[in-house]
C-alpha cells in the first residue's frame, strides 16, 4: 500500500483543513486574545501591547477562582455520583443479563438521547416549588402548603446533571467488565475466594478502565457547564461558567473571558493527562 | 455466578423508571389543559400539538435546525469517511496527531470552544448565520463520524481493495465502488448520530447563531413565557420521538452492518440468525 504516496495527502487535506480552521485556529486565536488590554481597535490589528493584567485580575479577584474550585467540586460530586451509581448498573448488565444485555443497555442509554434542555426543564418542573412533587403532595392533602425542595440549589444543579449522564457512565463501563476474562473470575472461586472477595481484587480493579474513562467523560463537560445553573441554580447555583458566558454576552469583555476560558482549557487538559497516565484511553477510543 | 439476581435486577429496573419518569411526566402535561404544570390535571387535550403547528416562529426555528443539522451532519460523515480511509489505510507522518486532534473536540467544553469560534467569526468578519452554527456543529460530530466509520473500516478485509487495483482500478474508482459500498451501513449510522447530535445541540447555537434561532435556542428563549411552556414541551416531545426514532434506527444499522459482514466472512447464508450480543463490537 505504499505506492501512492498523494492519496493519504488527498484524503487528508480537506479533513485537516476544516480542523485547523475551526478548530485549532480558534483555539489559539482566544489564547491571543486573553492578552489584550481591551476590546478596542479591530480585531487582527497588532497596535496594543500584550499584557497579562486579565490573569491577575482572575488571580487576584475574590470571585473567579473560588468559583472555578466551586465548579471543579460539582463536576466531582457529579462524575462520582454518575459513575457510583451507573457501575451497578453495568455490573449487572454484563453479568447477569446474558443474551439481552445489548437490548437492556440501549433501553438504560436511550434517554440520554431525549433533548438535553427538555431533560433538564423535567427536572426544574418536579423539584419547583409549584412543581409536579408539591403540587402532588397537596393535592394527596399529604402537606398543607408547597415544601420548598431543592429548586434553585447548586444540590438541584448536582442532581440534575448527575440524572443526564448517569445512563452515559454505563457505557465505557458496560466494555471494561465485558472484557474481563471470566476465567480469572473461575480461578478465583476455585481457590475459594468468597464473591465478594474476587469482585474488590479481581473484577473491579480490572474494570477501573472504564470506571475512569466514565468519570472523565462526565467530568469535562460538567466543568464548562452554564445551561442547568441558569436553568435549575438560580443565583445562588451559578457556577465558573456562567461568568464566562457573561463576558462574552452582555457584560461585554472578551479578553477576560478568554483568559478565563484558557485557565479552565488548560485544567481540563491537564486533568485529562493524569487520567490518561492512569489508564490507556486509546482503548476506548480506537 | 447467578446468586442473588433480584437485588441487582430491581436495582436496574428502579433506575430505569427515575430515568423515564421524568420524560414521562413532561409528556403528561404535553397532554393537559392547563397552562401550570402542576397536579392536579386538568383534563386531556391536544390542542398544544395543534398550537405548535400553526405556531410560525417555531415551524421557522424547526426549519432552520433541519438545515444546520442536514449540513453539517452531511459534511461530518465525509470528512469522517476521508479521514478515517486515510488514517486505517495508508501510512504517513502525523496520524496520531490527527487522530488526536480529531477526538479533541470531545475533550474541550463545548462553551471553550463557542467562544472561541465566536471570536474566530468575529475577527474575521463573519456575521453569524445558521452556516457559523454548522460549521461548529460539523467540528463536534467530527469524532462520532470518525469513530463509526473506523470501526466499521477495521472490520473488512483491506485485500478486497488491493484486488481491485490489482485489476486496474484507479484509487477513486476502488474508494467508489468497492470501499463506501462495504461501508454503507456505517455510512449512515454515522450520518444519523451526527444528525442527532447537532439537532440537540444549544451551547454552540446560542453562541453563533444569527438571528434565526435554531430549535433548542429557540425552546430556551421560550422558558420565560408560561403560557407558551406546553406548546414548546409539545415540541420538544415530537423532536424527542424522531430523535429517538435516528438513534434507534442507527444503532440497529451499524448491529445489522456488522452482522452481515460477519456472516459473509464465515460463509453463513444470513446475519439474522446471529444472536444480536455477537454482532455489537
Amino acid at each position: 500500500m505504499q505506492r501512492r504516496n498523494l492519496t493519504p495527502l488527498v484524503l487528508m487535506s480537506g479533513p485537516s483543513v476544516w480542523l485547523a480552521i475551526f478548530f485549532v485556529a480558534p483555539l489559539i486565536l482566544m489564547a491571543i486574545f486573553s492578552l489584550r488590554p481591551d476590546m478596542r481597535g479591530a480585531l487582527f490589528s497588532l497596535d496594543w501591547t500584550p499584557t497579562l493584567k486579565h490573569y491577575e485580575t482572575i488571580v487576584e479577584g475574590e470571585v473567579y477562582l473560588p468559583l472555578l474550585l466551586v465548579s471543579v467540586r460539582v463536576a466531582f460530586s457529579v462524575a462520582f455520583f454518575a459513575t457510583l451509581l451507573a457501575y451497578p448498573l453495568a455490573y449487572f448488565l454484563v453479568f447477569r443479563t446474558g443474551l439481552r444485555a445489548p437490548l437492556l443497555l440501549t433501553l438504560l442509554i436511550l434517554p440520554f438521547w431525549t433533548s438535553y434542555l427538555l431533560r433538564i426543564i423535567a427536572w426544574k418542573i418536579i423539584l419547583g416549588t409549584g412543581g409536579v412533587i408539591n403540587s402532588l403532595l397537596m393535592f394527596l392533602g399529604l402537606v398543607d402548603a408547597p415544601v420548598p425542595i431543592l429548586l434553585y440549589s447548586r444540590l438541584a444543579v448536582v442532581i440534575t446533571l448527575v440524572y443526564v449522564w448517569l445512563p452515559f457512565v454505563a457505557l465505557p463501563i458496560y466494555a471494561a467488565l465485558q472484557r474481563i476474562d471470566r476465567s480469572l473470575l473461575e480461578a478465583a472461586t476455585i481457590l475459594g475466594a468468597p464473591p465478594w472477595f474476587s469482585f474488590l481484587r479481581v473484577t473491579l480493579p480490572l474494570s477501573m478502565p472504564g470506571v475512569i474513562a466514565g468519570f472523565v467523560m462526565v467530568f469535562i463537560p460538567t466543568v464548562g457547564e452554564f445551561v442547568t445553573p441558569i436553568l435549575v441554580g438560580g443565583s445562588r447555583g451559578a457556577l465558573y461558567g456562567n461568568i464566562v458566558e457573561l463576558f462574552f454576552g452582555d457584560g461585554i469583555n472578551w479578553p477576560l473571558g478568554s483568559a478565563m476560558a484558557l485557565i479552565m482549557l488548560i485544567g481540563v487538559l491537564v486533568l485529562f493527562a493524569v487520567a490518561v497516565r492512569l489508564v490507556d484511553v486509546r482503548r476506548f477510543i480506537g | 455466578m447467578q446468586r442473588r439476581p433480584g437485588v441487582l435486577a430491581g436495582y436496574y429496573l428502579l433506575l430505569l423508571v427515575l430515568l423515564y419518569l421524568p420524560i414521562g411526566v413532561l409528556t403528561l402535561f404535553s397532554f393537559n389543559e392547563g397552562v401550570v404544570l402542576a397536579f392536579p390535571l386538568q383534563g386531556l387535550t391536544g390542542h398544544w400539538y395543534r398550537d405548535m403547528l400553526q405556531n410560525a416562529e417555531l415551524m421557522e426555528a424547526l426549519r432552520s435546525s433541519a438545515i444546520v443539522a442536514i449540513s453539517s451532519s452531511l459534511l461530518a460523515t465525509a470528512l469522517g469517511t476521508l479521514a478515517g480511509v486515510g488514517l486505517l489505510r495508508f501510512k504517513f507522518r502525523g496520524k496520531a496527531l490527527f487522530l488526536s486532534l480529531a477526538v479533541m473536540p470531545l475533550l474541550v467544553p463545548f462553551l471553550i470552544l463557542a467562544v472561541a469560534l465566536l471570536i474566530l467569526f468575529a475577527a474575521l468578519d463573519i456575521t453569524r448565520s445558521l452556516w457559523t452554527v454548522a460549521a461548529g456543529h460539523t467540528v463536534v460530530s467530527l469524532p462520532y463520524t470518525l469513530l463509526v466509520i473506523m470501526a466499521r473500516l477495521v472490520g473488512f478485509d483491506p485485500h478486497l481493495e488491493e484486488a481491485a487495483q490489482d485489476l486496474g482500478a484507479s484509487y477513486s474508482y476502488t474508494l467508489r465502488r468497492v470501499i463506501l459500498p462495504l461501508i454503507a451501513p456505517a455510512l449512515l449510522a454515522a450520518w444519523l448520530v451526527a444528525f442527532t447530535v447537532s439537532f440537540d445541540e444549544f451551547v454552540l447555537a446560542s453562541f453563533l447563531i444569527g438571528r434565526t434561532p435554531t430549535l433548542p435556542v429557540y425552546l430556551f428563549g421560550q422558558l420565560r413565557f408560561a403560557n407558551r411552556f406546553p406548546q414548546v414541551v409539545a415540541l420538544a416531545i415530537v423532536v424527542m420521538v424522531v430523535s429517538l426514532t435516528l438513534v434507534v434506527l442507527a444503532e440497529w444499522l451499524q448491529r445489522v452492518g456488522s452482522a452481515a459482514s460477519l456472516s459473509r466472512r464465515v460463509g453463513e447464508p444470513e446475519a439474522a440468525t446471529l444472536p444480536a450480543g455477537a454482532a455489537s463490537t
